[in-house]
């Protein structure tokens, strides 16, 4: 699985990428929207909402089932990718790119580096 | 996964190993590992629309009758009416209970005066053959012959032309044969049962194989597939095409709590035919008193997705449940089926509960998708 650079996992198949000026781009990777199969619908907070770590803050709606978000870590939401209300399919076509979700203002970045990085997110996957 | 939970057997469709080899995500349905999805279920679904698609619905249980009285027996237990069948002609039924409740939905065929052939859905093959045993009139016996089949399903408008180049023989013949119609004829150099039938709202045929054949059936079929971009389909875009052409299915949009009349089979039922059915008093009765609910379409009206389950309100009241729900590749909105109270079936709009939101359907009486 090709993962680029910088980016950090949770559990949930998020992903969390630090920006230039450290705010922390969140979207899902390519396995779990392999999983989800074709996206439909995206319900995602608005600018200015907090998310918390480990708590719903969205939900992906595929042909197969919904699918809670988890934020992989706590802060408030900078900026929403609208594009994906049009063609949520982004998700599937560009999960680690413009199928960016939410950029926050991330409260504690530790959280952040307590993710996991590449190499162990890959393992987590291959583990099953 | 429930049946592992369960230690339930899991089955194998005669194709397994080819899914499996050839890129399909499985899943256990109806008792059997079945191909889901191949590309995608939205890829699958307009594949079918535009041009053609493969479907392995092996799992399907047939039955056959034979005898003399075939037709009188068949007549014994379904709703619609066997006797007005000619030869090689097909037509969809209900198999209820006495209580007027729905045990399965049925395509008939006649295939002979004495020959009476009955595809069943998977999940119902062992309720229905036990059903018609214990209630069958007549001396015609009654033979489960599903294990002896495979069933593929060729759908789409390209459909025609691809079973042309499988069957040259037959090709004029099978051009000429009209919907809900089946015959003989040699495809893929293997003789079987063709019918002009299928789930999708797109012209197609269902090949009825003789098992041992299954395989070189399917691989000819994906050769000359080539030249027409047949794609392999699952049953997730089975689901999404049946209800964009709204096709109901058994365990949701009915059960044996439902009657025919308001699941919107009213039309199968034939209440005076010659030959009593089981069922026939109940439902003239269900007939005088009225229905209570009724089946009813919806499209939903902001961008949202329809699940089975979801709660269906107008203003405060709850007036019913969804038994159908998805999202419709071809019309880019989220359907879905549901009994109504009579009282509100005329409402230009529902709620639908979704989640914490309730968001506006608009009703509908018609399909979704009719094809050209």
């Amino acid at each position: 699985m090709d993962i680029p650079e910088g980016y950090r996992f949770s559990e949930e198949h998020e992903w969390a990428r630090e920006e230039e000026d450290g705010s922390i781009t969140i979207g899902i990777s390519w396995h779990a929207q392999d999983l989800l199969g074709d996206i439909v619908y995206v319900e995602l907070p608005d600018e200015g909402d907090s998310i918390e770590s480990g708590e719903e803050f969205g939900v992906l709606e595929s042909v197969k089932a919904a699918s809670d978000l988890y934020a992989p870590i706590s802060g408030e939401v900078l900026v929403v990718n609208q594009e994906l209300e049009d063609a949520p399919q982004t998700i599937n076509e560009s999960p680690f790119d413009e199928g960016w979700m939410i950029r926050v203002r991330a409260d504690d970045l530790q959280e952040f580096n307590d993710l996991m990085d590449a190499d162990e997110y890959r393992a987590f996957v291959e583990r099953g | 996964m429930s049946d592992a939970s369960n230690h339930a057997e899991i089955k194998s469709i005669p194709l397994e190993q080819r899914h499996i080899d050839l890129g399909a995500r499985m899943t256990p349905f109806a008792g059997y590992l079945m191909p889901l999805q191949y590309a995608g279920i939205k890829e699958e679904h307009l594949a079918v629309r535009s041009g053609v698609g493969l479907f392995d619905v092996s799992h399907m249980g047939e039955f056959e009758i034979v005898g003399a009285d075939a037709i009188e027996v068949i007549d014994g237990l379904v709703t619609n009416d066997a006797s007005k069948l000619v030869d090689g002609q097909a037509m969809y039924a209900a198999l209820c209970n006495e209580e007027g409740g729905i045990i399965d939905d049925v395509l008939v065929y006649r295939l002979a005066e004495d020959h009476i052939f009955v595809c069943v859905n998977a999940s119902r093959r062992d309720v229905d053959f036990a059903h018609m045993s214990a209630h069958a009139r007549g001396k015609a016996e009654i033979r489960d012959t599903s294990d002896t089949y495979a069933l593929l399903a060729i759908q789409g408008p390209k459909a025609l032309d691809l079973i042309k180049v499988l069957a040259p023989e037959d090709a004029e013949a099978l051009e000429a044969l009209r919907y809900y119609r089946a015959r003989r004829a040699v495809v893929a150099g293997v003789d079987m049962l063709v019918s002009r039938t299928g789930y999708t709202g797109e012209d197609g045929f269902e090949l009825y194989i003789p098992v041992a054949q299954a395989e070189t059936v399917f691989d000819a079929t994906l050769i000359a597939g080539e030249a027409f971009d047949l794609a392999l389909c699952g049953l997730g875009c089975r689901d999404t095409l049946r209800l964009e052409a709204r096709f109901n299915l058994y365990g949701q949009d009915m059960n044996e709590t439902t009657n025919p009349f308001e699941a919107g089979l009213g039309w199968t039922v034939k209440l005076n035919k010659t030959t009593p059915f089981v069922g026939q008093d109940a439902l003239k009765a269900i007939k005088a008193r009225g229905l209570t609910r009724k089946l009813c379409g919806f499209v939903l009206q902001e961008k949202g997705m329809i699940r089975p389950g979801y709660e269906i309100y107008i203003g405060e009241e709850n007036v019913g449940e969804v038994t159908s729900g998805s999202w419709a590749p071809t019309l880019e909105e989220s359907i879905g089926l549901g009994y109504i109270g009579l009282d509100f079936v005329d409402a230009p709009l529902v709620d639908i509960q979704i989640r914490k939101k309730r968001v506006p359907a608009r009703l509908t009486s018609q399909p979704f998708y009719k094809r050209d």
